[in-house]
Formats: structure tokens, sequence, C-alpha cells
């Protein structure tokens, strides 16, 4: 016990003397949080747009000013011909022309009917759809309110509630993204390149011929990543709270275990991984490749997996943060509890032990 | 069984292969206990991968070794206990002060600085006044003594070196070499690699390893006496020209330079034929003595003499 305790201070040392890993390891949750949550996000706030009014009557007027006001879109520019409409989208400011047509309020008076032509950049699909979408159910609420005198002969009134995120905060969904990739990344890449420094230094071979057991080994590596990892796991988690409101619906102490099962997942895979690579160098490759793409791109964080064609889908279910996220997201934003989440849990346990019994196979008591 | 109690190291038939390249081939020696023990061979000879048998850090794909009667294929586990080993490259960890170094392989050993000093004390000496450096900033020498302690921490019984004077200066090369054979006085058997062939003379025994086999085991002395020929150093004001006309010379055995002389050893017995041989090819103040070879010369002549 003595040894094993000498061997994990060893790699304290390590770890802390690195400062340039030490400032990557803390500073990437921050960033990446920040980044998330304040830069990179699906919501659109202040979209440049252009108006053509060739009405310039009341009710263009009030439905300009019902556009403007819902903090959606920012007035670049008024155009005063169709002419202009394509120059400034090649300037690049404005996604997105109205056009009202011509004596605009007398034609909905008399003939119950006018025309708002909507155009919108969609070089970008995704902001064009949003954006027309925004737009249209602006216009929508506008003649609703119009009719409210009027008797209608028939309506229907679909109320929409957002359950569990009525804001529909795009933060909510990089929290639980982020403490997945920052776990995956940190207890996997760091273990096995830790565990790899020493074959390519050859310390590893002095370890062997000590009588140190490969257990001890293996473990004393790791013991202080999983530290590491569950402190940045905690950072991430007051962060969120503290800057962008991200609540914990369910029990924290569930959440934290869930995350320390999640650990331990992460950090036997790098245990794997460094056992079939014999360099930092590889062991970073197979990292980044092998653990950080599926992670981002096939556990549902960014992409949902339903809409993958059914190879990527069959395949997203041996990815681990698949599960992870699914289960971190039930009980931050759901606040359910073990009864509902139990069978992702067991997944990532079996995966866990099935990494382990694969490395402590693998684990060579010699060189070569 | 009485073999196994005064030999150190003893194993037979030792081969082992990487794929098509014999690293190894049917070695056999034995090593009694407290030897300083020599293995001279250039690179490539096989000698880090013997180590590395002994260490148990690989597996021979045919015959066997014991240490201290212990296999080091079945009891690999005893054996870890009992030796110290220092492998050919610097292997400690850099970022560790060189006090961390030591104490964290005395801690995984099982044991203290304290309770083993009295063994490593004159070599820990001279780097005590940097114990706080990092090891990685020591200097070549410096970083040797720290792998030699670290490796002697636990007081093994037998002390396995691989190339420890390997890109170390002259003057620490031999302190080091001194260290060893104030080490050897507690007992320790201690086997030893070196390119270098001038350090064969400081071991008890060496063995001269190339190719993978062992082409001759003996004492400096014995060695140097197999040499079985006159042996001649010649010196010429143009040492370039010398080495090409006795290169080209049909009487010409072997031509070695070494230092400023050309170790020459002929096929006609008779030294005058040097002398007319050379002065035929209009050399001027030349110089011819006859020499008692050292060892290195003797390494030379086996190999050659293998060779053909």
């Amino acid at each position: 016990m003595k040894r094993f305790k000498g061997f994990v201070i060893k790699e304290f040392y390590h770890i802390f003397r690195d400062y340039r890993s030490m400032v990557i390891l803390f500073g990437m949750p921050l960033v990446q949080i920040l980044l998330f949550g304040f830069a990179i996000t699906n919501e659109i706030n202040n979209a440049g747009i252009a108006i053509l009014d060739n009405s310039k009557d009341a009710v263009t007027h009030k439905i300009t000013n019902k556009l403007l006001s819902s903090g959606y879109f920012k007035l670049e520019a008024n155009l005063t011909d169709y002419k202009e409409i394509e120059p400034s989208f090649r300037k690049g400011k404005i996604k997105q022309v109205i056009i009202f047509e011509n004596n605009f309020a007398k034609k909905l008076e008399t003939e119950n009917k006018a025309n708002i032509q909507i155009i919108a950049d969609a070089s970008d699909p995704n902001t064009a759809s949003l954006l027309s979408s925004y737009t249209t159910n602006i216009i929508n609420k506008y003649q609703v309110e119009m009719m409210q005198n009027q008797e209608l002969p028939m309506q229907i009134n679909p109320e929409v509630k957002m359950l569990y995120n009525e804001e529909l905060k795009g933060v909510f969904m990089f929290v639980p993204g982020t403490i997945t990739i920052l776990l995956m990344l940190i207890s996997a890449m760091m273990t096995s390149i830790s565990i790899t420094r020493e074959k390519e230094l050859g310390t590893m071979e002095i370890l062997l011929v000590s009588p140190l057991k490969p257990l001890q080994i293996v473990i004393g590596k790791v013991v202080p990543y999983v530290f590491i990892s569950f402190m940045i796991a905690v950072i991430i988690l007051v962060l969120g709270f503290t800057v962008f409101g991200m609540p914990v619906q369910g029990s924290l102490f569930l959440l934290l275990g869930e995350c320390f099962l999640f650990i331990i997942m992460a950090l036997s895979l790098g245990i794997l991984i460094s056992t079939i690579t014999q360099t930092q160098q590889t062991a970073m490759m197979i990292s980044m490749f092998a653990l950080m793409l599926p992670t981002i791109l096939l556990s549902g964080f960014i992409f949902p997996i339903e809409n993958m064609p059914l190879p990527l889908q069959i395949f997203s279910n041996i990815v681990p943060p698949k599960w992870f996220i699914i289960i971190i997201k039930n009980i931050m934003l759901k606040g359910v509890g073990l009864g509902y989440i139990w069978k992702e849990t067991l997944i990532i346990i079996g995966m866990t032990l099935f990494f382990i019994a694969l490395s402590v196979k693998k684990f060579k008591i010699r060189l070569g | 069984m009485n073999s196994t109690k005064e030999n150190s190291i003893s194993v037979s038939n030792l081969s082992k292969s990487y794929g098509n390249i014999l690293a190894l081939n049917k070695l056999s020696f034995e090593i009694a206990k407290g030897e300083l023990f020599g293995f001279i061979g250039p690179d490539g000879a096989g000698k880090t991968t013997l180590f590395r048998i002994l260490t148990t850090l690989l597996l021979a794909d045919e015959g066997n070794a014991t240490l201290c009667g212990l296999d080091v294929v079945k009891d690999f586990k005893k054996i870890r206990q009992i030796i110290g080993y220092m492998p050919g490259k610097f292997s400690l960890y850099q970022d560790l002060s060189v006090e961390e170094n030591l104490s964290f392989f005395a801690t995984i050993f099982g044991t203290t600085i304290q309770e083993n000093y009295e063994l490593i004390k004159d070599i820990y000496i001279q780097i005590e006044p940097f114990r706080k450096r990092p090891a990685g900033k020591l200097s070549g020498g410096m970083k040797q003594k720290l792998a030699l302690c670290c490796a002697m921490i636990h007081k093994p019984e037998i002390l396995v070196l691989d190339e420890p004077t390997t890109g170390v200066d002259a003057v620490s090369r031999k302190e080091f070499w001194e260290m060893l054979r104030k080490l050897k006085e507690n007992g320790i058997t201690i086997i030893v690699s070196t390119p270098y062939m001038d350090e064969a003379s400081l071991c008890d025994r060496v063995a001269l390893m190339q190719g993978g086999i062992i082409m001759s085991t003996n004492t400096p002395e014995n060695i140097i006496k197999q040499f079985d020929t006159p042996l001649y150093a010649v010196k010429s004001h143009s040492m370039y020209q010398l080495m090409n006309d006795l290169k080209t010379w049909n009487q010409t055995e072997s031509a070695h330079l070494f230092g400023q002389y050309l170790h020459l050893t002929i096929k006609d017995k008779d030294s005058n034929a040097i002398e007319t041989y050379l002065k035929s090819k209009s050399h001027q103040d030349f110089e011819i003595q006859q020499i008692t070879p050292n060892i290195e010369d003797a390494f030379m002549r086996l190999m050659a003499n293998k060779s053909k």
C-alpha cells in the first residue's frame, strides 16, 4: 500500500509540474462552456434584414414594428426597388428581405387578402428556415390580434408549451454535451498519454522490473485523473448554473454519481488505448479520432440520432457518450430518479467492465 | 544444485530472434556471485536483448536462464524483487528532482533512502548538491550516477547495467567504473554491457559478443594472451598514405588505426619486411615497434578470425 501511495504521489507531481497541461486541463472547460453558451449557439438574435415596403401604410408599419421589436431582427436597410434586393444580399449583412406589396392595407380591407413576400438567404439553410418561420409566426400573431374584434367561423388554436426548457435555451443542450466531451477527452486521452509516456521514456521498463504489480501501476496512473476529471465536472456544473442558469432538477447526488461512473468508463477506455499503443502520439491520435469524433457527432449532442441513417443509428449504440448524455439530460432537465435511467446506467457499467477486462487481458507484464 | 549456489547467473542455450533476425544464438555462460562481468560488443551484438531476458522483460525463444537459482520465466516476480536494472536509455523521471526520483524508487521497492544510504553514499554524495534539481537538467554523467543510485537503492543481489557509460564523458566514465568496483566489494553481482572495449579490462571477466554469439569468455588478461601473433605499432608522417599502403599490401593481415598509431599484424613473421615495404613506398620518418596488444586488439582479431 505504501508503494501504491508513493506511485500516486509521483503521478500528481507529473501533472502539477506540467504547467501547460494544467492550464489546458482547467482552462478548457471554462473556455468551452463559455464558447458554447455565448458564441456557438443556434439561437438567432439580431439577424440583419431589409424591408422593401411598396405600400408604406399603417398596417405595414405595424407589422414592421412587430418584427423589429421581437429581438430576432435588426433593420439593416430600407429598400425602394426590387433591383436592390440582390446586391444587398451580396453585401452579406442581411439574411432576409421582407416585401410588402402595393396598397397593402387597402387590399387587406377590400379583398380580405394581401401578400408579403419573404426572401431568405438559404446559403445557410438552418438559419434561413428559422428566420422565415419566426417571421411567419410574428405575422400570424398580428393577424390573430387584428381579428379579435371579428368573429371567425372556425378557429384552431394550438397552444405550444416547451417542456423542460421553456425558453429554448441552447445552453441546456450544450452543458451536458460539454461535460461529456471534456470528461471523455481528459479521462481517456490523459490516461492513455500518461501510460504511453512511461513506455516512450523507458521508465516502464524499470517499473516492470520492480515489485510493483501491473494493476498497481495502472490504478496508480488512473487515480489522479479521477480526481481531476471529477473536479472538472463540478466546475462545469457550477458554471452552467451560475452563468447560464442551467438547473439540476434531479438529485445532485445521483448526477455526481453518474458523472463518476462515466469517468471510470472513460478512464478504462484510456487504459485500453494505452495497452495497444506504444507512443504518446498514437495514443493521442486514437483518442482524438476514435473517441472525440463519435462523441461529438454520434452521441446526439449536436445532431439528433433520430435523423441519422439506420446504420449510424445502430452504431451510435456503442458510443458510450450517447447513453451518458441521455442520463444527464434526464437528471438535469427532467429531474428523474434512477428508476428511469437504470437501463442506460447499466449499459455504461457493462461497457466499463468490458473495457477493464479487455485491458487487463492486454496489459503486458513484459516488453515487446 | 551446487552450481546454482555458487553461480549467481547461469544461462544455457539461450536463443531469441525478432522475425528473421537472430538476436541471440544459443548463448551459454555462468557468472559467479560477486563477479563484475562485462559484455563487450558493438551495437547490435545482442547485449540489450540478453539483458532484457535476464531482467524478465523479454521471453527467450529457446533455452533457459536462472538468477540466484530463480528461473527467469517461472519466478519472474521473485526475480523482480532481487535485481536492480539500469536500462540503456536514461530512464528516470525528468520532471522529478534528484531526491524525488531516488525516494520514488526506494518506495516502490519497499524501502527508504535512509535504510540503504550506506550502499549509495559514495555515489550519491556527488550528486547531492543538486538534489533539488529536476533529473532532466542534470549532465550526462550525473544522470548516470543518479540512475545507478536508483537501481541500487533497494540493495539488489544482482545489478544489471545496460551500457551505463554510453554518451558519458571520459572522466565520468572512469569514476563510474571506480564505483562499480566498490560496489562489487559489497558482494553484489554486477553485469554490465558496453561498446567501449577499453572498459573491458576493468571487469573481472568479459564476454566478447558479436552478432548474437559469445566469441570468447575470459578474464581480460587471458583474452589478451589469446593474441597469438606479434603486433606492431606503425607511425608515419602521412597516416592516410600509410593506411592505404598497408591495406593494399599482400602481407598485411590486419591494420587498424588506434590514436596516432596504426596497429598492424602481418603474415610474414619478420618485422624488417615492414620497413622494406614502407621504404619502397617512399615513406619517411616512420616508426615501427612491437607492442603488447590491448583488449581492443584482441577483440578485433577475434572478430576477424570469426568472420573468416
